[in-house]
């Protein structure tokens, strides 16, 4: 939606089925200045979300990444603490980045949702939405309180990963654990 | 107005700018965001004068819609799969008894076993049914088509089946232009049935009719079908002038004019087999693409001329026939009888598999240079099905349940289906 508001096209559609709670589920999404046809789901992505930091040596999220990929992750640790040094190694340091996006959320709606303040910090982290029309979107889709907590959640996520990327020793390791 | 929305609450406010009068519906998976959108419209009073009926299967949901529709009511409904079926006899008696009922098939695989994703086996199982049935191939023509489905039912009293890929288009949230009320009050004239039941002046309909007459009835369907491929492309046309963009009506052609190789197909699938016709095109390859979205009536006489000067055709389609074929492919191989190209069958994206540009390029390839079979499944494991003939050949006990995978699942996720019947 955020994409859309800035004039783009853009495609989201979910991969799930009859999963319980707390199944793995996968969503993608395609932003493109053109209009766009395919419907396959996205096997080589320029960016990854992982929302849940308990998957990674569980399933195989990494799969497809070219070296110039985008990364963040959602966990109060590093990728190091992840156990994912070695992965981290042969990707740029400056598109890998964690946020600690559940505690953001917790702090902010007082709910474990995390999807907004991930949002948050794959704008600061790629640039390719505006934190503005991603608060538009946010708001937009979620009326009155929860779109205000969502956004305040948005906001707290873009400024810890705009300011890791910032920082002269940020390595893509660094948690910005600031708001745990 | 452009709008960023889900393909099933795009169709809902559509549908709900169409005025229904009656909704009945019961819910399942892919269809349940469209009813549960409608049912909020209804609910907000931003669709009135509607009434949301509540029912306990499909079979009662195509039951109250063909009583709404035969007291002149405009009707409406929504289904998939195991749903479709269940409500079969019904569907029958839609068409028989000439009610305009539109319903959204959002199309998904049937059981057993049970799987909730995409294909068009629902849809072919209704293909002799006596409802025109449209494919959407992207959810701007998933809106524009069920504009035109209640325009085209209550025009030639007969039932209209709008088909949307379940979860690929209806959970898909993409740019639609939707239609303005005011645009659509302009196209789709209120409802003034031909006919309607009425308690002051009681009439039967769909009362028996022997040997002496059935056949004439079913041949005036028949040419009730026909009339329909007159008229689709004019309101197609129509719709163009009302709403300013063009409307899907027959087929469309992608690249065909100077092509050896022609594919056709149906729904969503068709955006991705474009894609790789470009990827082909650019390594120097003729193809083109039919993407067919007047499924019933079929449109031979257009899909001929489409093909004609073609070297190959390559149907592309979501459903066989076990022991049969390809439905779709079987149409076309009538419609080019004339012509010396050859008809390919591909079997693709059964029970949701994912149909990727890379495997349709990589199956155009293989047609360019004479490899392809008369009928072929698109990323068929192959080891996986030799592994159980052979194991059936050697006694065949234990190992595999009936109806389940010979290995671990292969969809993205397993377990019992909680989403929907």
């Amino acid at each position: 939606m955020a994409a859309f508001d800035e004039g783009r096209y853009a495609q989201a559609f979910p991969s799930f089925g009859s999963e319980r709670m707390g199944a793995p589920v996968v969503s993608y999404c395609r932003i493109d200045d053109h209009p766009i046809r395919t419907h396959e789901p996205i096997d080589e992505p320029d960016a990854l979300i992982v929302q849940d930091a308990t998957l990674v040596h569980q399933v195989d999220l990494f799969r497809g990444l070219s070296p110039e990929a985008f990364v963040l992750v959602n966990t109060t640790r590093s990728f190091a603490d992840l156990g994912l040094a070695g992965f981290a190694a042969g990707f740029r340091p400056d598109r890998l980045r964690t946020c600690p996006a559940t505690a953001l959320a917790l702090e902010h709606l007082g709910r474990p949702l995390p999807n907004a303040a991930l949002l948050g910090g794959f704008a600061a982290l790629t640039g390719r939405i505006t934190l503005e029309a991603l608060g538009k979107a946010i708001t937009d889709r979620f009326p009155g309180g929860p779109g205000v907590a969502n956004l305040a959640a948005a906001r707290a996520a873009y400024r810890i990963v705009a300011d890791e990327g910032i920082r002269p020793d940020a390595g893509g390791v660094v948690t910005g654990a600031g708001a745990d | 107005m452009l709008a960023q929305i889900e393909g099933s609450r795009a169709v809902a406010r559509t549908v709900a700018c169409c005025r229904p009068e009656v909704v009945c519906a019961y819910p399942i998976s892919p269809q349940t965001h469209i009813i549960e959108a409608v049912g909020a419209l209804v609910k907000s009073g931003e669709l009135a004068p509607c009434e949301f009926i509540n029912v306990e299967s499909e079979f009662a949901a195509m039951s109250v819609s063909i009583g709404a529709s035969a007291t002149g009511a405009r009707a409406y409904t929504a289904t998939a799969s195991q749903g479709l079926l269940y409500m079969m006899e019904a569907v029958h008696n839609a068409a028989g008894l000439e009610l305009p009922i539109v319903m959204t098939l959002a199309n998904r695989a049937i059981g057993a076993p049970i799987n909730i994703w995409n294909d068009h086996s629902d849809a072919m199982a209704a293909s002799g049914s006596g409802w025109v049935q449209l494919f959407a191939e992207t959810n701007q023509e998933a809106v524009d088509l069920h504009v035109l489905a209640f325009r085209l039912a209550e025009e030639l009293s007969v039932p209209v089946m709008v088909c949307m890929d379940g979860f690929v288009l209806t959970h898909a949230v993409e740019q639609v232009d939707l239609p303005e009320q005011a645009q659509v009050d302009a196209y789709l004239p209120r409802y003034r049935p031909t006919q309607s039941l009425d308690p002051d002046d009681p009439v039967s309909i769909g009362a028996m009719v022997g040997p002496e007459a059935f056949e004439e009835v079913r041949y005036l369907a028949h040419l009730r079908q026909l009339d329909a491929l007159e008229r689709i492309p004019q309101l197609a046309e129509e719709f163009a002038v009302t709403f300013g963009r063009p409307c899907a009506g027959l087929l469309g052609t992608y690249r065909t004019d100077d092509a050896d190789t022609v594919v056709v197909a149906l729904g969503s699938v068709l955006g991705t087999i474009k894609d790789a016709v470009d990827e082909r095109r650019r390594a120097g390859e003729r193809v083109g693409v039919i993407g067919v979205t007047t499924f019933r009536p079929f449109p031979a006489e257009q899909v001929r001329r489409a093909l004609a000067g073609t070297g190959r055709v390559v149907v592309v389609e979501k459903a066989f026939r076990a022991g049969g074929g390809g439905v779709l492919a079987a149409d076309i191989v009538v419609a080019v009888r004339d012509t010396a190209a050859p008809v390919h069958t591909v079997v693709a994206g059964l029970g949701g598999r994912p149909v990727t540009r890379r495997s349709v390029a990589s199956m155009l390839a293989s047609a360019g240079r004479g490899e392809l079979g008369v009928l072929s499944f698109l990323d068929l494991d192959h080891d996986v099905v030799e592994r159980e003939r052979a194991r059936v050949l050697a006694g065949g006990h234990g190992g595999r349940a009936a109806g389940s995978p010979p290995r671990g699942p292969a969809p993205p996720s397993a377990g019992p289906d909680g989403g929907a019947p």
